[in-house]
C-alpha cells in the first residue's frame, strides 16, 4: 500500500505487447510477468526464439547500478553468479516517458519452498552445500549479495541447485547494504550492523533456511536473538542444520566457506560412525551364525538322553 | 568532484497543516537553501483509500525538490531509509546532470546517454552516494492524532541511523517535534551522530488541536545555520575521519 509519488508513472507492460529497444534495436515480445520488486518488474519474453528475462523499472539509475553488478559478474570465468546480461536498453512507451531495461538469462525452476515441499527438509543440505560454494566466489569478488532471500531464489533443475534471481541488492563489501528485507536483516534483529560484509549474507542465509520451516514469518520479540534460537530450536529437526543455524545467527561462522566445511564435516563424522557401527554388527554375526546348529545340537542331545533313559532304565 | 554535505529535512506527518504560511511555499524556499525535503504521510490502519489531508504530502516533496511517500504504519521503519537514501541519490544524480551539462553541451542528462556510458556515470553516482556527508533534521507532527504512532517512529529513526551509519560517509541527525510549547519547533535531540541510543524522546509532547507544518519547516530550516555556525569552533571533530 505504498504510493509512491514521483511524476513519472509505473509502467505495465501486456502480455503479447512488443518491447522494442531504443538503442540497440532489438525486439522482445512480452509473455507473462514474474514478479515485481522495490525497483521495477521482471517479465518472462521471447527474443530470437529464446525465453529471457526482462527487468523494466522507471528508475533508470537503479536499472544502471544493477547492470554494472551483473556485468561484474561476467567477468568470473566458469561460475554462475546469478543470471547472466543480454542487453541493457531505453524503452520509449505509448505515454511518451522512456523506461530503462535489462535482458538477462531466464532461470526455470521452482520456489524452495514447493521443492522443499515435494523432496523433503533433507535436500535443504545439500542445498546449502553448493549454495555457500557460489556465496563464497561472490564474496571473494569482494561483493556481497544483500538481498537475499526466500523470493530471490529459485531452484533450478539439471543440477538441482539454489540459484538467485534478482541481484539487485549486491553491494562492494564495505559499503551500506544497498536493499534488504526485515525478516532477512541482521540490523533488524540486533545482530549486528547494515554494512556489507560476508557475515551479513550468512546470516541471511540463516534466516531464509528458517523461513522454509515458518513461511509465514514470525516476529522479533523483546529479546530477538532469543526468539531466534528459540524458533530454531523448535522448528529444525536436521541435528547438523540446527546447528549451523545457531552458529551462523551468533556470527561464529564468518566464511561462506565453513558452511560447507560444516557440512561436509558433520557427513563425513556422520558416515565413519556408521560404519564403526556396521563393523560392529559383523563382528557380532558369526556367533549369530552359530544359533541354528547349536540349537539342532541341543535338541539332539536332549532328544538322544531321552532315548538312552529309555532303553536303559525302562 | 566534491559534492560537500548533502542537507535533508525529513517531515513525518499524518494530517494536513492549519496554521500559519502554506509548506509548499516554504518548502520551495528552503529547496532554494539546497536543502531538500522529504515528506512521510502516516495513515491510519483502517484507511483504505488516500485519505483528506495528505495530499499537501506530495505538494511539500514536489516544491522542496524531495520524495515522498504514505505508507502504514508497520512499513514506516523501511520507507524512512528508502526515501532518505532515494533522495540522496536524486540530488546526487542532480549535480552529476550539471556536471554532465557543463562537459556534453547544453540539454544532455544522464537519461539520454547511451546505457553502456550511464552504466559509468551511474558508478560515479554510487561512489558519492556512499561517501559524501549527510544531515538529516527529522520534523515530527506531535500533534494529538500523532500520538499513538509516535513509538514507531522512534523505532524507524533508529533505523535509519544505523543503515545511514553502516555508509562510509558520515551522518549527523537531528530530531526535532512541532508544534512546540511556545515556538514553532522545539529540539528533541541536538545534532548527533547516533540516534542507535535513543529512548522515549517524545515522552512529553503538547498535544494540540494546531499542525503549523509552514512555520515548522521555515525554523528547521534555520537549525541547518545554527549548527554551520558553531561548528567553526569544533571543526577538528572528524575532519580527518574522513581521509582514513
Amino acid at each position: 500500500m505504498i504510493t509512491q509519488t514521483s511524476k513519472k508513472p509505473d509502467i505495465q507492460l501486456r502480455k503479447g505487447q512488443i518491447v522494442k529497444g531504443k538503442w540497440h534495436r532489438h525486439h522482445y515480445h512480452v509473455v507473462k510477468k514474474l514478479g515485481s520488486g522495490a525497483i521495477g518488474a521482471v517479465y518472462l519474453c521471447v527474443h530470437e526464439k529464446k525465453q529471457v528475462a526482462l527487468k523494466i523499472s522507471k528508475q533508470s539509475a537503479s536499472v544502471s547500478s544493477e547492470v554494472n553488478v551483473l556485468k561484474s559478474f561476467q567477468a568470473v570465468q566458469g561460475y554462475h553468479l546469478g543470471p547472466s546480461l543480454i542487453d541493457v536498453d531505453d524503452y520509449q512507451a505509448q505515454n511518451g516517458f522512456t523506461y530503462s531495461f535489462y535482458v538477462m538469462e531466464y532461470i526455470s525452476g521452482e520456489s524452495l519452498h514447493d521443492f522443499i515441499r515435494r523432496n523433503g527438509h533433507e535436500w535443504l543440505v545439500s542445498l546449502l552445500i553448493k549454495f555457500a560454494n557460489d556465496l563464497h566466489v561472490l564474496h571473494q569478488q569482494g561483493y556481497v549479495f544483500g538481498d537475499l532471500k526466500i523470493e530471490n531464489l529459485i531452484v533450478s533443475r539439471k543440477p538441482v541447485q539454489l540459484r538467485w534471481v534478482d541481484v539487485g541488492g549486491t553491494t562492494l563489501q564495505g559499503r551500506a547494504i544497498k536493499e534488504y528485507t526485515e525478516f532477512y536483516d541482521r540490523a533488524y534483529w540486533q545482530c549486528g550492523s547494515r554494512k556489507a560484509d560476508p557475515g551479513y549474507d550468512l546470516f541471511a542465509l540463516a534466516m531464509v533456511i528458517l523461513r522454509v520451516y515458518y513461511p509465514n514469518g514470525f516476529t522479533k520479540g523483546s529479546n530477538p536473538k532469543k526468539t531466534l534460537e528459540q524458533k530454531i530450536n523448535q522448528a529444525v529437526a536436521i541435528d547438523p542444520l540446527r546447528k549451523l543455524l545457531l552458529m551462523l545467527i551468533n556470527n561464529s561462522i564468518t566464511e561462506a566457506e565453513q558452511i560447507k566445511d560444516f557440512l561436509l564435516n558433520y557427513f563425513i563424522h556422520q558416515k565413519s560412525k556408521r560404519d564403526k557401527r556396521r563393523r560392529h554388527q559383523k563382528a557380532k554375526s558369526p556367533h549369530e551364525a552359530l544359533y541354528p546348529f547349536l540349537e539342532i545340537g541341543s535338541i539332539l542331545t536332549i532328544g538322544g538322553a531321552c532315548y538312552l533313559y529309555v532303553t536303559f532304565f525302562m | 568532484m566534491k559534492t560537500g554535505t548533502l542537507k535533508q529535512i525529513l517531515l513525518i506527518t499524518d494530517g494536513c497543516s492549519n496554521q500559519g504560511e502554506d509548506p509548499a511555499l516554504v518548502a520551495s524556499l528552503v529547496a532554494e537553501q539546497g536543502i531538500t525535503v522529504n515528506v512521510i504521510g502516516i495513515l491510519e490502519d483502517d484507511h483504505t483509500e488516500q485519505p483528506e489531508g495528505l495530499e499537501e504530502v506530495e505538494e511539500i516533496s514536489e516544491n522542496g525538490q524531495g520524495v515522498s511517500q504514505i505508507v502504514y504504519q508497520d512499513a514506516l521503519a523501511q520507507t524512512v531509509q528508502t526515501v532518505t537514501k532515494q533522495a540522496m541519490t536524486e540530488t546526487l544524480q542532480g549535480v552529476v546532470n550539471n556536471e554532465l551539462k557543463q562537459i556534453l553541451g547544453s540539454e544532455k542528462t544522464m537519461e539520454e546517454l547511451p546505457p553502456e556510458q550511464r552504466g559509468e556515470v551511474m558508478e560515479v553516482v554510487d561512489e558519492l552516494g556512499e561517501t559524501c556527508d549527510l544531515e538529516v533534521l527529522v520534523l515530527v507532527d506531535t500533534s494529538a492524532s500523532m500520538t499513538n504512532k509516535l513509538p514507531t517512529v522512534q523505532e524507524a529513526l533508529i533505523d535509519l541511523s544505523i543503515s545511514m551509519n553502516a555508509r562510509i560517509g558520515r551522518s549527523r541527525f537531528a530530531v526535532y517535534q512541532f508544534p512546540g510549547r511556545k515556538k514553532p519547533i522545539q529540539q528533541l535531540v541536538d545534532w548527533t551522530s547516533k540516534l542507535d541510543s535513543i529512548t522515549s524522546i517524545f515522552a512529553k509532547i503538547s498535544s494540540g488541536g494546531i499542525t503549523p507544518t509552514g512555520p515548522a519547516l521555515k525554523e528547521a530550516m534555520y537549525q541547518f545555520g545554527k549548527k554551520t555556525l558553531r561548528r567553526r569552533f569544533t571543526r577538528d571533530d572528524y575532519t580527518d575521519i574522513e581521509e582514513a
